[in-house]
């Protein structure tokens, strides 16, 4: 046999248009006659509109329309928040797509201009006189929910949208009542910069004979995107379509359905022209959504003997200005359910406050909620050996669950797939010498360099979900997948999903998924998404859930697929289905190897139907809706090697050792580079990434002058290592792997930090780890 | 992302371009300065007069000392012999300068009209002495790097006036670095120092410091400079003159939210420390 295509690292068939431009992203589409928009922003971050005068705009040539919230009146409904989470007293503020009498954050829309080009879009804009009378504004989350903080929205009390507090608090305080070691920390959880390559973009186009819209936009869920401007518009759902094309990157910031993407809409039905609008990068870092945004009173109880007894916490969770599509969910059912991790913890509890602040509106961003729980864990886990001297490895070695190939209960509710943890931990060791290191940094220290390691053990849940679930936790969707697999009368295959991946890879493992079950050679294979129109209803790409669930759909449907053509190769062979053996998508009859169908002969002969079976259909296609059973967890260790160099505060990631399992690897290099990818975008938000705001809500770091991406040259050669621990509730086994590397980074790079500096007697520091702030640290420690 | 309208002309000779700039035009050369600030509409010149082709101001010459022309790149100052030879520190300032395509484009002239305090070129010019050479519509002067940088972004230019390129003194005698302590996010300096030491046997007899990026300008530092020179620059020394940075530049001090003042102000010493190694080593 040749070598197998699942499981080899084959080339992504994305990068050729990607990296010679050839992709086309929303703003390459070009349609005759289109209007350009441009917004007028707030400049303050809460303020009262007193009055908008748009008559010099409205003069300048090439302008067609100057409008306002009041011209569009009731023709758009509000943008709606779709993760109502229950028994949390969750309020849901209107959130209309240009501001009404009132201003909530720094961007926030409050009219449009249309005019025949960007440039004299955005000169009118300018021109747009708004007298604001500005209101004290408040940004920090558990400020925000204080008695006295500014009032954001009148319907919303003490500014808290939700507090969700589902555990056992009694018996929660039981356990901490009767522990030996209790140790806290405040962790700040900074606000993020998604920061996708594209920024966001929106077109859209009305036939009014038809009465069709159709919206070009950078979305991650272009099925959910026309479900909702179908809502704020008013238009039959199914006269919308909704089309992703290239859309360069997420994170997490292409989910929700923003402002932008509707007033295109309502634009191009009001005016019967297309209407297109393309953010800044400014824009991108002031509107589109930020990620985290915690504050966290964490405290975790241990025994003197080592054993983790239970974690609980408060968290302030900023939601902005407006509750974003799915941000209630994200500190809620995507965070507590989480605090467990991968250790034997019985006790957990977690109340999350969702807070209106004047912030940008947050919602998912990579990780989503995991990382801010994965993070509070592992930092408490380092506080607690620290309290009882015990060595951070030997403490999490003692505390991790067992391996278990078939579901495993814990006390946040949810059942783990499968897991072995200590076999991803100990290998992980094994590749970073740790035994030896503590030596090594010993002999450092003496020298007066510091050097630190962190260790991570993790597991998250993703491959959202079941629907069931998602039901249950107030998502107002389901989470299952569907897929086709079609096949051409000349035995090409296309096949369509409902997912839309952006940058992932997808087109690439999908296919090979479909080569392994079907026997088409790869490069046969085309994997169609992001139009709603060409493709089957799917929720979207997002929860590392596009090759788990979609994954799963079209390995049924290949499946399907296969017993046709193994029925149908049987009768044009004239031989019992029984004795028809199947290899390298070739159908033979036992014992006459010479007679043989492939599978594009028999794909043929089923779109012609010359001589079917009876009973058999013809043609070649078959469709799979899949919710899957449950969510997968996959899970490793993560080790950081780093040096502090204490007379400027600066930060040398030495080393990076990532253990994952998320089980059968369909292709190995698309998993590196997810681990990649999530590692550098973890390790940033310990290192340098963080919003900062002024105290009257300005962005003060609103360009990449100030807002630090990660740099190639900052990180190391990481170091990659796997377990294969198949789920087995799925249908291929895999796991989702687009979030782990963010999910574990974080703490291991934050905690190896804390480990170099422990000897200078330095014990917290806010993320991000700037130099400044390690150097003022030490100072402090050492007066 | 969209800068306002504008009108842009080609000069083809300084002559021409100073006819052409007007009270509210720009001189363009890489644009690398220029145009990101009008993307932000943060500027919003009337005219832009392009200078990129006249080929009198661009180019390094050598003759005693060295004369570059405004619209040099920073990529070919980096390249020189000439320049590694003469003044190493500038050389090593222009390599360090934004990324590789930003130094194929931008201009030293460009640069130093632009007055970033946390730039690199400015603060050698400053510690090796290097003048400014200036034309406008009534002649031609010259001003030393330390009177041309005035405050944050301002310069001794006058409206109209266009840099047509700088000369300085050969150092080749010196040992010269320029040592920068990177800013994560812009690359720009948090801090720069630039040292320049004349040495006499094993005795320092002349040091010429200057620091940036740390400060509102490119700053001599005199006090580190007396605390160097006649020293066989020894630990004492050096120590002394790490102090002495300090205060030299307590009147110019900058930083911005994540690298404050106070934080920048230490690091001035730690990083006139490395020049010195670097610079002897």
């Amino acid at each position: 046999m040749t070598t197998r295509i699942f499981g080899s690292g084959i080339k992504r068939r994305e990068d050729p248009r990607l990296i010679t431009g050839e992709a086309r992203y929303t703003d390459d589409i070009k349609l005759p006659g289109v209007l350009h928009m441009a917004v007028v922003r707030s400049p303050y971050a809460h303020a009262n509109i007193v009055s908008i005068d748009s008559s010099a705009a409205e003069a300048m040539d090439g302008v067609v329309a100057v409008y306002t919230s009041e011209d569009i009146g009731d023709g758009l409904a509000g943008l709606p928040t779709a993760w109502l989470i229950p028994d949390s007293d969750l309020k849901t503020p209107e959130h209309p797509a240009l501001a009404k009498g009132k201003a909530r954050y720094v961007g926030d829309g409050v009219a449009i201009v249309l005019a025949d080009d960007r440039y004299r879009a955005q000169d009118a804009a300018d021109a747009v006189v708004v007298e604001y009378e500005e209101l004290p504004a408040v940004i920090d989350p558990e400020e925000a929910a204080q008695d006295g903080a500014p009032l954001i929205h009148d319907d919303v009390e003490g500014n808290i949208a939700f507090r969700w507090a589902p555990f056992d608090k009694e018996a929660s305080d039981a356990v901490f009542a009767a522990a030996d070691v209790v140790v806290s920390e405040r962790i700040l959880q900074q606000r993020l910069l998604p920061t996708a390559m594209e920024p966001r973009a929106a077109m859209a186009q009305y036939n009014p004979a038809t009465q069709e819209l159709t919206l070009w936009c950078t979305s991650q869920n272009p099925h959910i995107h026309r479900f909702i401007i179908s809502a704020v518009t008013g238009l039959n759902e199914n006269k919308v379509r909704v089309i992703a094309p290239e859309v360069g990157g997420g994170f997490g910031s292409k989910i929700p359905c923003y402002p932008d993407e509707a007033l295109v809409s309502w634009a191009a039905i009001k005016l019967g022209v297309p209407v297109k609008w393309t953010e800044t990068r400014s824009e991108n870092y002031l509107i589109t959504i930020h990620g985290r945004d915690h504050v966290q009173h964490v405290e975790m109880a241990a025994s003197n003997d080592g054993k983790l007894l239970g974690v609980r916490a408060t968290v302030y969770a900023g939601m902005g200005g407006y509750l974003s599509t799915a941000a209630p969910g994200i500190p809620t059912i995507l965070h507590g359910l989480l605090y467990v991790g991968p250790y034997t913890i019985d006790s957990i509890y977690c109340e999350s406050i969702g807070v209106m602040t004047n912030g940008t509106p947050t919602d998912a961003y990579r990780g989503a909620g995991r990382p801010e729980a994965t993070f509070l864990l592992e930092r408490m886990v380092d506080n607690v050996a620290r309290a009882l001297d015990m060595d951070p490895v030997e403490l999490r070695r003692k505390n991790l669950i067992p391996a278990f190939e078939d579901g495993y209960d814990v006390a946040a509710g949810l059942t783990y797939d499968s897991g072995d943890y200590p076999a991803a931990f100990e290998k992980a060791l094994d590749m970073a010498g740790y035994s030896d290191f503590r030596q090594a940094q010993a002999d450092a220290q003496a020298q007066g360099r510091y050097l630190g390691i962190g260790v991570t053990a993790y597991t998250e849940m993703c491959g959202l979900g079941p629907s069931q679930v998602a039901g249950a936790v107030g998502f107002q969707g389901g989470l299952w997948e569907s897929a086709t697999v079609r096949v051409t009368p000349t035995g090409k295959v296309q096949a369509l999903i409902g997912a839309s991946p952006h940058g992932q890879g997808s087109e690439t493992t999908l296919a090979q998924i479909i080569s392994e079950e079907l026997g088409f050679p790869v490069e046969d294979i085309e994997v169609v998404h992001g139009d709603t129109t060409e493709t089957p209803m799917g929720w979207g790409t997002y929860g590392s859930r596009t090759t788990p669930v979609t994954g799963a759909a079209l390995a049924h449907a290949s499946r399907k697929l296969k017993e046709k053509a193994r029925v149908l190769a049987a009768h044009l062979m004239e031989a019992n289905v029984a004795d028809i053996e199947y290899a390298d998508g070739s159908f033979s009859v036992k014992g006459s190897p010479d007679q043989a169908q492939s599978i594009q002969d028999v794909a043929l002969m089923a779109h012609l139907a010359w001589n079917m079976p009876e009973g058999m259909d013809p043609g070649f296609e078959e469709s799979q809706f899949y919710d899957p059973p449950n969510f997968v967890y996959p899970f490793g260790t993560h080790i950081a090697i780093v040096e502090v160099d204490a007379e400027t505060g600066e930060i040398e990631l030495q080393r990076y050792i990532a253990v994952d399992d998320c089980g059968p690897q369909i292709n190995p290099e698309v998993v590196a580079g997810q681990i990649h990818g999530g590692v550098v975008q973890g390790a940033a938000q310990a290192l340098c990434e963080g919003v900062i705001y002024s105290d009257d809500g300005q962005l003060l770091t609103g360009t990449m002058q100030d807002y630090c991406m990660p740099k190639a040259d900052m990180f190391p050669n990481f170091e990659l290592g796997e377990t294969v621990t198949p789920s087995p509730h799925h249908p291929i086994g895999v796991k989702g792997v687009g979030e782990t590397g963010t999910i574990a980074s974080t703490p291991t790079v934050y905690n190896a930090v804390l480990d170099a500096l422990a000897p200078l007697g330095v014990k917290q520091i806010d993320m991000p780890l700037t130099s400044a702030k390690v150097w003022g640290a030490i100072q402090a420690a050492r007066s | 992302m969209w800068p306002n309208e504008f009108d842009y002309a080609r000069a083809g000779s300084v002559d021409e371009a100073l006819s052409l700039i007007g009270d509210e035009g720009k001189f363009l050369a890489g644009g690398h300065s220029l145009l990101p600030v009008m993307k932000l509409r943060l500027a919003a010149p009337e005219q832009l007069v392009d200078i990129g082709g006249i080929d009198s101001l661009r180019g390094i010459s050598a003759n005693g000392g060295l004369t570059i022309g405004a619209t040099t790149t920073h990529a070919e100052i980096a390249a020189s012999a000439d320049v590694q030879a003469m003044c190493a520190g500038l050389a090593s300032a222009c390599g360090q300068v934004g990324d590789q395509a930003v130094r194929n484009f931008g201009t030293i002239g460009g640069n130093i009209a632009h007055a970033d305090p946390a730039s690199d070129p400015p603060t050698v010019l400053v510690a090796c002495g290097a003048t400014i050479n200036i034309q406008g519509a009534d002649g031609s002067r010259s001003v030393s790097a330390q009177d041309f940088f005035v405050d944050l972004f301002e310069t001794d230019l006058e409206d109209g006036e266009l840099i047509t390129g700088l000369s300085l003194p050969n150092c080749s005698d010196c040992q010269c670095a320029y040592v920068k302590f990177p800013h994560p996010a812009s690359r720009y300096a948090i801090v720069g120092v630039a040292v320049c030491l004349k040495m006499d046997g094993g005795t320092c007899a002349q040091a010429d410091v200057a620091v940036g990026g740390a400060t509102v300008k490119a700053v001599k530092c005199a006090g580190a400079e007396a605390a160097l020179a006649g020293s066989t620059l020894d630990d004492a020394a050096i120590s002394a003159a790490a102090e002495a940075v300090k205060a030299d530049i307590g009147d110019w001090l900058a930083g911005d939210i994540a690298y404050p003042e106070s934080y920048r102000q230490q690091m001035a010493g730690v990083f006139l420390r490395r020049a010195i190694a670097a610079a002897t080593g």
